[in-house]
């Protein structure tokens, strides 16, 4: 029978933590890069590269790369624009998917089955494979537009908030962690509720919703990552200023000169609030992801 | 409770049980497809119909802005594509390339930082959250850091530099075409693997500790263990990591986009990449959608192969 005598235990421990603070160097070392030149002028910058400075914020120390990113892109409005759309998809797809999932789960009706069939089936459908049609589709799709304090047809949905916001708010894996979480509460709950009349509306507001905490945890988290990420789709159907989304923004940056302690500073500013949002939360970030890949 | 009352009513209207019963099930007919309805429109009208859509215009000529009308070219674009078309041959291989590379190196690395973190010690979940925090970047920001990381001057090669005190120089790592592709693949690596190791890490947790305990009884050491405990039971899992990483490798878009825009001479350029720059930046709405139809049969496939191998669960699950 195999003890490990102490002395290699320790030793074995010593190699393990130096492993895990090398790999933990190799995963942290570009993102501190990044912070730490959006801090430096674009000379020192460069002239840091050879060593340990470019990981430490020593020198000529400020913010200016931030002002300069001010003057340089609507920075503001490109945030804006990426919390509104966030927000909606994260928001209205809580409400929709679970719905659905609440419907798909505990009540029955003809179609029930192939409504679930068809929500499974999106889940293969990799965005990528359907970028190409969709410009086409939505440049098609009416709209209507307020004009002249008169509300008019119009057609195309290209440069619009709504182009970025609608075809990603319902999500058949999101429908799908609902009904399975839903299908988890005990249906004699339903029945209670409704021998005291309750609808089944009310049913899902006041009893299914409550108790599903984190089932809506996981799914506003997975959502809200590719929701803020969003690049290919707003670069494709945005092309107006007012409307893009700070992933987009970033194209602004490489001119004939790329000024690269700015790009690291915009760089910064988007990635700091997910980092920080992801710290607070990661407990929930961890249990998603980890409830993302049960279903295999 | 006032606003369940007006529905208590119109139930104490109803004379015979059975009639109210029969109301009961219509109402929750109604409601199941009220409830279901926005989501399976939206989903009708942003999935299903751009995929009809993409295969009907894979066989046509359709361009996003002509004013000629769209005309059914048959299997043209599909035959142009594989014969006419070398960028997308080349893209093709590229992206089988990245893809071979990626999937064992990323499901690998993936797995045994799982099994570090996986350990009782102390800190293990400090450095799962290290682990974790590229992923929450966005990989549009990763892309032009690397990107900067890789310049000539740039800090990778100024790291080679001063590791072998001068002796190799290192390259132009993107705009050398035999190295393009693997430096991306590195920062592809480098970014996604720590989902993976997530999704491992839930399936290490799923595994009894009984199971280790009575293989250490039997004398068995730690890579005895894993090999007869551990990876047998990672089955489900190992299946769900390979077809996710596969089906996100065939993907690669971003990271081309953002770094190399295919180049240099098409070594990075890949299958979406190509769908996307003859769709969307030539236009070429019909050919675009013929190519994004080619990778979807690709994904497809794939699929199938994951409901073929997790269907046959019970029957191998034998040898631990």
């Amino acid at each position: 029978m195999a003890v490990p005598d102490p002395v290699l235990r320790r030793r074995r421990r010593v190699w393990t933590y130096l492993v895990l603070v090398g790999l933990a160097v190799f995963f942290l070392f570009p993102l501190v890069f990044m912070i730490v030149s959006s801090l430096k002028p674009d000379g020192q910058i460069l002239s840091d590269l050879g060593g340990w400075r470019a990981f430490l914020p020593l020198g000529d120390i400020s913010l200016r790369n931030y002002a300069g990113v001010f003057d340089r892109v609507p920075v503001g409005r490109f945030l804006l624009n990426s919390v509104l759309v966030t927000v909606a998809i994260v928001g209205a797809g809580l409400v929709i998917n679970s719905m659905a999932g609440f419907a798909i789960s505990r009540l029955r009706w003809t179609g029930r089955g192939v409504v679930l069939s068809v929500v499974i089936a999106t889940l293969i459908v990799p965005f990528e494979t359907i970028a190409v049609p969709m410009v086409y589709w939505v440049s098609q799709l009416p709209t209507l537009v307020l004009q002249h304090g008169r509300v008019e047809y119009d057609f195309g949905w290209l440069d619009s908030y709504q182009v970025q916001i609608i075809p990603f708010i319902a999500n058949g894996f999101s429908i799908f962690l609902f009904a399975q979480y839903f299908s988890t509460i005990p249906t004699a709950i339903d029945e209670a509720a409704r021998i005291d009349g309750a609808g089944w509306l009310t049913i899902y507001r006041r009893i299914a919703v409550p108790l599903s905490g984190p089932a809506f945890a996981t799914v506003a988290i997975l959502t809200f990552l590719p929701a803020w990420n969003q690049y290919l789709w707003p670069s494709m159907v945005v092309q107006d200023e007012n409307l893009r989304p700070v992933m987009v923004g970033l194209q602004y940056f490489f001119q004939d000169n790329t000024a690269w302690g700015e790009v690291m500073a915009y760089t910064s500013m988007i990635t700091l609030p997910v980092l920080v949002v992801f710290l607070a939360f990661q407990r929930a970030f961890v249990s998603s992801v980890a409830a993302s890949g049960v279903k295999g | 409770m006032t606003a369940i009352s007006p529905s208590k009513t119109r139930v104490a209207a109803i004379s015979s049980p059975r009639q109210r019963i029969r109301v009961d099930l219509r109402a929750e007919r109604r409601a199941g497809w009220a409830m279901v309805a926005p989501a399976v429109l939206l989903l009708a009208a942003f999935l299903i119909v751009p995929v009809i859509l993409g295969f009907v215009l894979s066989f046509t000529n359709a361009r996003l802005v002509s004013p000629e009308p769209i005309a059914f070219t048959g299997l043209d674009n599909f035959v142009r594509a594989f014969t006419a078309d070398p960028t997308f041959v080349r893209s093709l291989l590229n992206t089988f390339c990245f893809a071979v590379v990626v999937v064992p190196v990323q499901a690998g690395f993936g797995l045994a930082l799982a099994l570090l973190v996986n350990q009782k010690i102390r800190g293990a979940v400090a450095f799962r959250v290290i682990f974790f925090i590229p992923v929450v970047t966005s990989i549009v920001v990763v892309s032009i850091l690397w990107k900067f990381m890789y310049q000539p001057d740039g800090l990778v090669n100024s790291f080679i530099n001063s590791i072998t005190l001068g002796a190799w120089q290192g390259t132009a790592w993107l705009n050398n075409p035999s190295t393009a592709l693997a430096a991306i693949i590195v920062l592809s690596i480098w970014q996604a693997v720590g989902f993976h190791m997530l999704i491992w890490l839930s399936g290490l947790q799923t595994i009894p500790g009984e199971l280790y305990e009575a293989a250490r009884i039997d004398g068995a050491g730690p890579w005895r263990q894993f090999r007869d405990v551990t990876w047998p039971c990672l089955r489900p899992t190992r299946v769900f990591v390979l077809i996710t990483i596969t089906i996100a490798a065939l993907g690669l878009f971003v990271q081309i986009d953002v770094m190399t825009q295919g180049g240099p001479v098409d070594a990075t350029s890949t299958l979406v990449y190509h769908a996307v720059r003859m769709g969307y930046h030539q236009q070429q709405i019909g050919y675009g959608s013929a190519l994004s139809l080619v990778f979807f049969v690709l994904v497809l496939v794939i699929a199938l192969v994951q409901r073929f191998l997790t269907r046959d669960k019970d029957s191998s699950h034998g040898r631990a």
